[in-house]
């Protein structure tokens, strides 16, 4: 005890891809429109507009079509290039504000206000400076935990008259009981559907419920973890500030395809677009993985076809992040997998055993091949400078049919000189 | 048998990067040093130059030709800097009725007014009721001329 209470600060944007595509285009500032996941499948963002219509998040987008021509909502595929560079103004920006921050997601960032004077003041220029400087709405909520900062953030985001901002570290004891009241168990951060269902059954319905419920009952039925969620909304802090994101263990890249593919040639392009993608992951981390797993999956929700989903691993001779080399293995262990008569409609690559380029073993009996470092670099400068897949490796790209299906994507904005917008 | 260790051990880690030692590209006449080795500065860098904040700052192309005037034409590309206060007389693009506008902007006595700088174009005063809002300010115009 002693310390002050913390001020931290989830900074949260607003439908964050719809926001996205609006700031290039001030004619759809109040039309209907979603923003669909990979392959044009699901909606992953809509705009208040279209939610009030009824537009359910991670909704089928073929389950909408009807209700979109009647209220004409507008569809996009997600346009990664321009959401990412948007997030990083935003991030950039909000990193100003105070020297401990956490980007939490492409479009969360919490950022550490305590012991920062005027808290309120800040709090508003926090908000309307975003919204001026990048056109992307945010809400900010303030809490003395993470957990107590994200569903400040939900307040801030319900109720039109916090402007945009709430501070739960601002309320008396009673009202923060009220508040927690009235708010379902569901909101809190890391309670999922499936939680919530099994709370239920414990008679825990709404925040408050959960912040006071026994903790032993808690512990043994829901584990540490609901436990640790607990003693956050006790004002408790348990889950820390992560200002630097700590190296991946585990690189999985996968995709479903566009269409159905049945050929080897095709899955083997894939993979190594995926083998590229990843590699390029461990360089810029400057690490090398010492296991490769690549798996294919036919579609699970088409019971009327065979179902094949095969996965296999092996450890690479020596570890490497050399695209190449690790592209040979994909191929191989896919060669040995594949079995024709089946219509894949996923396919991914794992690389794990992950370790700092500098702990290099070696091996006595597989020569110590040097993985193409220059090579590699020179590939990496190229897709960064010219964007991602102008130099690619052998077979990658060569084939189309596996490629996303992106039919609605707005143009890259601000990433592509060719795509900048007209005025 | 335990290895006698009280702790596992640890990798040595080695950093990566290397230690270079700079060569000259070109001969030194023996005995006399380039009279130019203490003056060397950085090459100019044009985003330092044009660019006062990156994160605020967008480039946009031009379309028509109402500012043809003050020398900005179609396909020309503009800095817009989101950051800046729009000020009278500022060059800004201007969201009017939910649409883009590249104009000269006019603030004053409560009137906003938005002059293209072409004669055949007529001056714009925003009315009451009519949308509008300064999405940035037009800092610099990149005109190509090769």
């Amino acid at each position: 005890m002693g310390s002050p209470v913390q001020q931290l600060a989830l900074v949260d944007c607003n439908n964050f891809y719809v926001s996205c595509e609006r700031v290039f285009r001030p004619d759809l500032a109040r039309v209907p429109m979603v923003v669909l996941s990979n392959n044009d499948g699901c909606v992953v963002s809509r705009s208040n507009e279209a939610r009030a219509l009824g537009i359910k998040m991670g909704q089928p987008w073929f389950e909408c079509k009807e209700l979109a021509e009647q209220h004409s909502i507008l569809a996009f595929s997600s346009n990664y290039a321009l959401y990412a560079d948007l997030s990083n103004r935003v991030m950039s920006i909000l990193s100003n504000f105070a020297p401990r921050h956490e980007v939490y997601s492409i479009d969360e960032c919490f950022v550490d206000l305590t012991g920062i004077p005027k808290l309120r003041e800040v709090s508003y220029a926090m908000r309307a400076r975003v919204g001026q400087w990048t056109g992307i709405p945010v809400c900010v909520g303030i809490g003395p935990t993470k957990t107590l900062a994200k569903l400040a953030n939900h307040v801030a985001k319900k109720h039109p008259r916090s402007r945009g901002v709430f501070n739960y570290n601002a309320l008396t004891p009673a009202q923060k009981a009220n508040l927690l009241q009235h708010i379902p168990a569901e909101e809190v951060w890391g309670v999922g559907r499936k939680l919530t269902k099994k709370l239920a059954r414990h008679g825990i319905e709404t925040v408050h419920d959960l912040q006071q419920a026994h903790v032993p009952t808690l512990r043994a039925e829901f584990g540490v973890v609901m436990e640790k969620i607990q003693r956050e909304l006790q004002e408790i802090p348990c889950i820390e500030l992560r200002e630097i994101q700590p190296d991946r263990q585990q690189i999985i890249v996968s995709r479903s395809f566009g269409n159905m593919v049945t050929e080897l040639p095709v899955l083997q392009d894939a993979l190594s677009a995926f083998v590229a993608n990843a590699c390029a992951k461990l360089r810029a981390q400057s690490s090398h993985a010492a296991v490769i797993q690549v798996f294919l999956q036919t579609n699970r929700f088409r019971k009327d076809l065979p179902q094949y989903m095969p996965s296999l691993a092996v450890p690479l001779p020596y570890p490497t992040n050399d695209s190449l080399g690790v592209n040979r293995w994909a191929a191989a262990l896919c060669e040995r997998m594949f079995r024709p008569d089946y219509q894949y409609k996923k396919a991914g690559i794992v690389l794990c055993e992950i370790s700092p380029v500098t702990q290099r073993q070696g091996d006595l009996l597989e020569p110590q091949i040097p993985c193409n470092e220059r090579l590699m670099k020179a590939l990496d400068a190229l897709n960064q400078r010219y964007g991602r897949g102008t130099v690619k490796v052998s077979t990658q790209g060569a084939y189309r049919d596996w490629q996303m299906r992106q039919e609605r994507k707005s143009p890259n904005y601000t990433t592509a000189w060719d795509d900048v917008p007209l005025v | 048998m335990k290895a006698a260790l009280d702790s596992p051990p640890q990798p040595v880690f080695i950093p990566e990067q290397k230690a270079w030692l700079q060569v000259c590209g070109w001969k030194v006449p023996a005995g006399f040093p380039s009279p130019a080795a203490d003056h060397t500065r950085k090459r100019i860098d044009l985003n330092e130059r044009l660019i006062r904040n990156g994160d605020t700052t967008y480039v946009l192309k031009v379309k028509g030709d109402s500012m043809i005037d003050i020398g900005i034409y179609e396909g020309d590309a503009l800095l817009v800097d989101r950051s800046l206060d729009a000020r009278h007389g500022n060059i800004v693009l201007a969201v009017l009725n939910n649409e883009f506008t590249v104009k000269r902007l006019h603030k004053r006595g409560g009137v906003i007014k938005l002059i293209p700088e072409n004669t055949r174009y007529p001056t714009i005063t925003v009315k009451e009721g009519e949308e509008f809002d300064v999405w940035g300010v037009v800092t610099y115009n990149l005109h190509k001329l090769y």
